[in-house]
């Protein structure tokens, strides 16, 4: 499968936090085509079954590893109609200073493309040129008259940004929704890998809904599946201008491995050694507390979840120009079939216990 | 249509060539004469029937606001220069094209996380902003971007509204001025009682300069401009909508600060107020939160909706509500609750 007309197919596409439906439908045909089992939750997470084969644990049941990409993407929402122009409220977090001028898609009673006003530089003074537009103050454009604003475009409607995919030198392309459909894409190609090899854990591959409002998807759709473990598949800031280093990893240096108190050590050990035995280019992500990923949130489900973070580096996170390197796309899917094809079945039982010393094994 | 391939030609000042190529082709058999001078302004000539002296310049300008790569970091980012008046504030997360072979780039910004304190209330400068082409060093970057070349921003022409409405809206980039100019070569099919000189100028966005030779040359007696204005009507008042409003019946909570109501259920509700004629008002986005926010996210998930009367001053010792919302609320309760179907869960 080429990486780029995945990738492409699952940008383009939309799905606003809590209307996932066409970004979905896409998700799911492609989960379709490697697994038998695809089923779609209450709140909307597309959950794909793939049976591990072989040997069973001493116990007979065979553990479950939770693979999970979040489908939806940051928005805006129609507050108030005003003269034919719309007023809008954020679904997840723009920064109002990149909006101004994008183009975008109201979905009203049907699809009206439009534009973010901007105020031409003839009607306004230098000194209002240097504040930023707060979101308060942005209007949309659709280009219809008033009268037939008002019967196509009701309060509540979605709005979702109209951005093209732009691929760029290198190896390196540009799009909306980058965050987090490349995890997403990365997600399919590990299954297509894992189509071709025996896994002895079963594994459940889960595109979560609502992720940038507060992973509310990641948070049932783990309940749901109640895995033995799980690793989250998530963009990370990539190294741009007005980054430091201490604050960004590399692009095209491969996928991140995250280290901190949201990641199970021996998780990340097994990351590690999958990178390393396939001699993957891979970077070590110290995260303190919150990762801001679906694993945070599947971490504290039911009794606890081990959980992993595979990152992909990203720049100019939240825009419609979220750039990726696609080997980092790849290589992060390498990395999840490798993981996946190594895991022992006892392994499950090692990690009861997050201490290596509680074990006695020191 | 001609405004769609002059809107989408590539011509910042002084990098015109495209766009002259276009309206060349166009003209080249509706005139008597025509010639390219030395700054590129495109010159023709529709002799009058006769009967007028008068000689009359009708001028477009072919150039747009654009920007100029002025050099490459060592990182492989491009730094640049505006061409005419660009607000910086629209400059950030843009896709622009870059040369004659349209090589893509995009402006980056800081992540919305990791801005610094404050930093969201500057506007960032044109001369801050950088330009990532995909290179990851200065030499291939200088190979895909040379100092000194062009870029445009990558917008395609579509069309807004149904052509049938009667409200007949396009969108796209430099209609300041390839609209003046594609009316310009409208009226070379006609011919005047004076000799028409039309000018498709070069540099207005940069002080007008190629109308001012263009002029010089041909010693007009009167002149018409064809350009393109901004059409400022957008409503410059504070937003102060209520969330609700008292008497516009029950207020379905699309998104609050604690859930996202289910598409589904808000389609039912909809569909059964609308069916049994029951008022009914969405409630603002954004604002409170409700119980839904917890029972959606219980277990496995639960779809979840909000309904709720609308009354003033809540949380204070004493609010108002309308005795009809309040039954109407009750009313469209009921009937949606009918109506769920047996399937509703997967």
């Amino acid at each position: 499968m080429e990486t780029a007309v995945l990738l492409r197919e699952l940008t383009e596409a939309r799905g606003p936090s809590g209307y996932e439906e066409e970004i979905r439908r896409i998700i799911r045909a492609r989960f379709a085509v490697y697994a038998r089992d695809v089923r779609v939750d209450s709140l909307g997470n597309c959950i794909a079954r793939i049976p591990g084969t072989g040997a069973l644990p001493s116990n007979g049941a065979r553990p479950s590893l939770m693979l999970a990409g979040h489908m939806d993407e940051i928005a805006l929402m129609v507050s108030q109609l005003e003269k034919g122009f719309l007023r809008v409220a954020q679904v997840g977090g723009f920064d109002p200073r990149v909006l101004l001028a994008q183009e975008v898609i109201v979905h009203g009673a049907r699809e009206l493309p439009g534009i973010v006003v901007s105020v031409p530089p003839h009607f306004t003074d230098p000194a209002e040129r240097e504040k930023p537009v707060p979101l308060e103050k942005l209007f949309i454009d659709v280009g219809l008259s008033p009268h037939d604003v008002e019967s196509l475009v009701h309060v509540g409607d979605l709005v979702s940004l109209r951005a093209r995919w732009t691929e760029l030198s290198g190896g390196y392309a540009a799009c909306k929704s980058m965050d987090d459909r490349a995890g997403v894409a990365a997600i399919v190609l590990c299954l297509e890998e894992l189509s071709k090899r025996s896994h002895a854990w079963d594994v459940y591959a889960v595109a979560t809904v609502q992720e940038e409002v507060g992973s509310r998807g990641a948070l049932v759709g783990a309940f749901g599946v109640a895995p033995a473990a799980a690793i989250a598949v998530d963009v990370t800031f990539g190294m741009q201008p007005g980054l430091s280093p201490a604050e960004s990893v590399k692009m095209d240096a491969g996928p991140t491995i995250a280290l901190g108190p949201n990641f199970h050590p021996r998780l990340f050990d097994r990351l590690i050694e999958a990178a390393k035995l396939i001699e993957l280019p891979h970077q070590v992500e110290p995260i303190p507390s919150d990762s801001g990923t679906d694993a945070w949130h599947i971490q504290v489900s039911r009794s606890g979840v081990p959980c992993g973070l595979v990152g992909i580096p990203a720049r100019y996170m939240h825009t419609p120009v979220e750039t990726v390197c696609l080997r980092d796309v790849e290589r992060a899917a390498r990395l999840l079939t490798e993981l996946v094809c190594r895991l022992p079945p006892e392994f499950a039982e090692t990690l009861e216990t997050r201490d290596a010393l509680a074990k006695g094994e020191s | 249509m001609l405004l769609q391939r002059l809107s989408e030609a590539h011509g910042i000042a002084g990098h015109e060539e495209e766009v002259r190529a276009v309206l060349l082709e166009q003209i080249r058999d509706r005139v008597d004469a025509c010639r390219i001078d030395g700054m590129g302004n495109l010159i023709a000539l529709k002799k009058g029937t006769g009967s007028s002296p008068l000689r009359v310049l009708v001028a477009a300008h072919m150039d747009e606001v654009g920007l100029m790569i002025t050099s490459a970091e060592e990182s492989g980012v491009l730094r640049f220069a505006k061409v005419g008046g660009i607000d910086d504030r629209v400059l950030p997360a843009r896709v622009v094209l870059i040369g004659p072979k349209r090589v893509p780039g995009v402006i980056g910004v800081k992540p919305v996380h990791l801005l610094d304190k404050g930093e969201r209330d500057r506007v960032t400068e044109s001369r801050q902003l950088t330009i990532d082409v995909g290179a990851t060093g200065k030499a291939e970057a200088e190979k895909l971007a040379p100092r000194g070349e062009f870029a445009v921003f990558a917008t395609e022409f579509i069309a807004l509204s149904d052509p049938s409405s009667g409200y007949r809206t396009v969108q796209g980039k430099a209609f300041d001025d390839r609209a003046g100019c594609a009316i310009l070569v409208e009226l070379l099919q006609e011919r005047f009682p004076f000799d028409l000189v039309a000018a498709f100028t070069v540099q207005e966005e940069v002080g007008l300069r190629g109308a001012r030779v263009a002029a010089g040359a041909e010693k007009p007696d009167a002149a018409l401009v064809l350009e393109c204005t901004g059409a400022n009507e957008v409503p410059t008042t504070r937003d102060t909508s209520p969330s609700t409003r008292l008497g516009s019946g029950p207020a379905i909570t699309l998104r609050d600060t604690s859930f996202i109501s289910d598409p589904r259920l808000v389609e039912l509700f909809r569909t059964a107020a609308r069916e049994k004629s029951i008022p009914h008002q969405y409630k603002q986005p954004n604002i409170g939160g409700t119980d839904a926010g917890s029972i959606h996210r219980a277990r496995d998930g639960v779809p979840s909706l909000t309904l709720a009367v609308p009354a003033r001053y809540i949380h204070s010792p004493s609010s108002i509500l309308d005795l009809t919302d309040f039954e109407n609320t009750a009313a469209l309760a009921r009937e949606a609750l009918h109506r769920l179907p047996r399937g509703f869960v997967p």
